[in-house]
């Protein structure tokens, strides 16, 4: 998938030249581009003189980003202790079987990208699916596949 | 409003009253729940329908005196909430459709709408008194006194409640003076250690250097916590003016603010505020012409649970994979790029202001003499009232769980409380009358931790929570050190194995030998107290373990490979629901009549016993 050089040049010209600086860019690369892209380290490692080694520790370390592209869609699920006691597996489950991927997968469509995450901290509302920003609360692996189809 | 600049302390007394006095409003303020969970069950279209209704009335005192969007009320699962400012009224549950009503009777003429109120199991009375609702009647509120009361995006509202008063009277004391009263107002740090937060600014302060720096860390990762959270949203200005104290006391000028990715509302808040104070000279060069410069930079995190140890987070600021270092040279004296830094978490820095208003003597009045003040909590699990509350520290478990948190659902028996999250313990039904302190806690195999609150009813496998945790900490361990990296997948392994049947004798004595080797050769918190799910379900419930063990029983129905789904047949009607929707195809029967699992296809997906509606499917 080839990416606009300029937007990660944007990005990039938008921090202070300091260490301090790439976290925030490798999460700006992971909103614009919904990963971070190979030619975006290499770039970020010509203009701030580090090494592409140092930058792929990080984006490999963090949780929040990711190597590969993520669908058009992203659900997250909620791993919580609170969700986990009131049947968060069973909801991944459902979820897996539905879209046919595991965690960490896309759909080949593109449609969907689906996560598991510790703890999204609405501990009320377990067991918490969110997609993209929507929180749905009381999910079952009935009512989730219902709430999917919203979104196309 | 419009401001300028405030450069002293008589300008920020002198523009709090110009604010109170423009704010008079006769009628009362409407103010909606804007938590996370009130938002994910509407209350943006509660928010936008009062904005109509005020508008389509021409109601007297403009939109935005009228109406807010405030900070986690608290009683989450009953959102969306709606309170009134300065009156003892809150609504719960509260759709667009009752908007009109609300404006019409509560907002004009102070009448009570008592269906939307909170419905008493007991006494089924409909009460809308918050001290006559058990949930908010037996809490103690001081740092979130604000929270749920305020817009946090307004500095205006921060201020008209008297924000920014602490620093004003900080600057007028000694910064010694200052470390004093913290170190004697007995505040521990509230992100789980416990440790005292003024003995930390002392040692800091010794150290001779031209730079420090102060961090909050608001790298809430314990599944089940979300106390910080609901601070940095509902509350930022508290944080903030804790930190401004905090570097005037220990001569510090730069601050950092560490908050989790997964926390884009409280991100925004926090920058919201930061903007703000520093427009109004509270932040950046010569705060309130103090002579005092302070800035605070805020970092996101990058979703790794292990920064929220301190030497991670450290590294992790300074543009680095976030994994700790062996600390035989404290962060107070060697931190944030090897310089002293004083990292407290942000239910502690939102406590300083409230040490510096009222005072070593006032601030101890609430607590125990071991832990003074109060503690934040989320509520939440197998429990009827579940969200944010704040208690003395001191009251019993039993207090918490029963009488705020309104027991178990469903008259389910009350098994185990987890609190700590992945580094706290379980506490059975016996401990219940358990005072809630650092120590105490400690003492019972568990910890405070950051605030986590998880109750467990019987349907809940100990098991099967030991395995939970371990997962997470498999799946969170940087793998810098050797006992965390292998010894908790050791663990894991034989933890799956008692849970799928496997298990053998001399598996829990080899479990608890390994998190002896975690406790004492692990490089950082995460791995010492990695050991304390594990020991504590061991300590409590090993009948459990044994019955997996040796009996390859689960007796709370939880582990798959020991249960078997079955349709009672007394309770089927065969109306052929669960038939149609189980993914194995393994339910047959005929309509109306009592259908069967046939267990050797099942998959024990749960799918039937989710979309029974007449509870016929029995695990067993």
């Amino acid at each position: 998938m080839a990416i606009d050089i300029q937007k990660v040049d944007g990005i990039v010209s938008g921090y202070e030249q300091s260490e301090e600086s790439l976290l925030p860019i490798l999460q700006d690369f992971q909103r614009e581009f919904s990963y971070v892209p190979e030619e975006g380290i290499k770039r970020l490692g010509d203009i701030f003189g580090i090494p592409e080694s140092r930058i792929y520790a990080m984006a490999t370390f963090y949780k929040a980003l990711s190597l590969v592209p993520k669908g058009r869609h992203t659900i997250k699920v909620c791993m919580g202790t609170a969700c986990h006691l009131k049947g968060a597996p069973f909801v991944v489950e459902a979820i897996e079987r539905r879209l046919k991927i595991k965690p960490g997968q896309t759909t080949e469509d593109w449609r969907f990208s689906l996560e598991t995450v510790n703890c999204v901290g609405t501990c009320a509302l377990a067991p918490v699916v969110v997609i993209d920003e929507d929180y749905y609360g009381g999910s079952t692996s009935e009512n989730i596949i219902k709430n999917l189809k919203r979104y196309t | 409003m419009d401001h300028t600049k405030i450069s002293t302390i008589e300008g920020l007394n002198s523009y709090r009253e110009k604010i109170l006095e423009s704010k008079k409003n006769e009628l009362p303020t409407v103010l909606v729940c804007g938590g996370t969970p009130c938002l994910a069950k509407g209350s943006r279209q509660v928010f936008e329908a009062f904005k109509r209704e005020f508008n389509a009335q021409g109601l007297a005192g403009s939109v935005e005196l009228g109406i807010k969007t405030t900070g986690c009320q608290g009683f989450c699962n009953k959102g969306p909430l709606v309170a009134f400012a300065d009156k003892d009224i809150v609504y719960m549950g509260v759709k667009p459709e009752h908007v009109p009503e609300i404006v019409e009777k509560t907002v004009k003429t102070g009448e009570v709408i008592e269906s939307l109120g909170y419905r008493d199991p007991q006494t089924k009375k409909w009460v809308t008194e918050y001290s006559s609702i058990p949930f908010y009647g037996h809490q103690k509120k001081l740092v979130l006194k604000d929270v749920g009361q305020l817009d946090p995006t307004k500095i205006d509202d921060y201020i008209s409640r008297g924000g920014y008063s602490a620093l004003a009277k900080a600057f007028g004391m000694n910064p010694d003076t200052i470390i004093d009263n913290i170190e004697q107002s007995g505040l521990r740090g509230r992100g789980g250690g416990g440790f005292s937060a003024g003995r930390k600014w002392r040692s800091c302060k010794a150290i001779k250097t031209d730079v420090r720096y102060v961090i909050c860390n608001g790298d809430e990762g314990d599944p089940g916590a979300f106390m910080d959270r609901s601070i940095m949203e509902g509350n930022p200005h508290a944080i903030i003016e804790g930190m401004i104290i905090g570097a005037y006391a220990v001569g510090s000028n730069q601050g950092y603010a560490y908050i989790r990715d997964e926390y884009p509302l409280a991100i925004e808040n926090m920058k919201i505020a930061i903007e703000d104070a520093r427009a109004f000279g509270l932040l950046a060069k010569d705060i309130l012409g103090s002579g005092f410069d302070f800035d605070i930079k805020i970092s996101r995190g990058g979703g790794a649970f292990v920064c929220g140890e301190s030497s991670a987070l450290m590294r992790s600021i300074g543009g680095n994979v976030g994994e700790p270092r062996a600390k035989y040279i404290r962060s107070v004296e060697k931190g944030l790029y090897d310089r002293p830094t004083v990292l407290n978490n942000v239910e502690t820095w939102a406590n300083v202001p409230l040490i510096i208003t009222g005072g070593v003597q006032g601030y101890r009045k609430v607590g125990t003499k071991g832990s003074p003040g109060t503690k934040v909590f989320s509520l939440a699990g197998k429990v009827v009232n579940t969200g944010l509350v704040e208690v003395p520290m001191g009251i019993p478990l039993r207090e918490l769980i029963f009488d705020i948190g309104g027991g178990i659902p469903k008259d389910k028996k009350f098994k185990a409380v987890q609190t700590g999250g992945p580094s706290g313990g379980c506490i059975p039904e016996s401990l219940l009358d358990l005072q809630i302190d650092f120590d105490s806690l400690s003492d019972a195999g568990s910890m405070m931790g950051s605030g986590g609150i998880i109750v467990m009813d019987e349907d809940t496998c100990m098991v099967d929570v030991a395995k939970y945790f371990i997962t997470f900490l498999v799946g969170e361990s940087c793998g810098k050190c050797t006992p965390c990296r292998e010894g908790l997948r050791r663990m894991l392994d034989i933890l799956t194995g008692i849970a799928e049947g496997r298990g053998r004798q001399g598996d829990i004595e080899l479990l608890e030998e390994l998190c002896d080797v975690l406790k004492w050769g692990a490089l950082c918190a995460l791995g010492t107290s990695a050991a304390n799910p594990v020991l504590s379900t061991i300590r409590y419930f090993r009948d459990e373990y044994e019955a997996h063990i040796k009996e390859k029983r689960c007796p709370a129905g939880v582990c798959r490979a020991l249960i078997t789904y079955r349709i009672d047949e007394d309770k089927c009607t065969g109306c052929t629901v669960c038939a149609k929707k189980c993914p194995g195809k393994c339910i047959s029967g005929e309509k109306k009549k009592p259908h069967i699992i046939d267990a050797n296809k099942c998959i024990k997906c749960g799918v039937c016993r989710d979309v029974c509606p007449f509870d016929a499917v029995i695990v067993e």
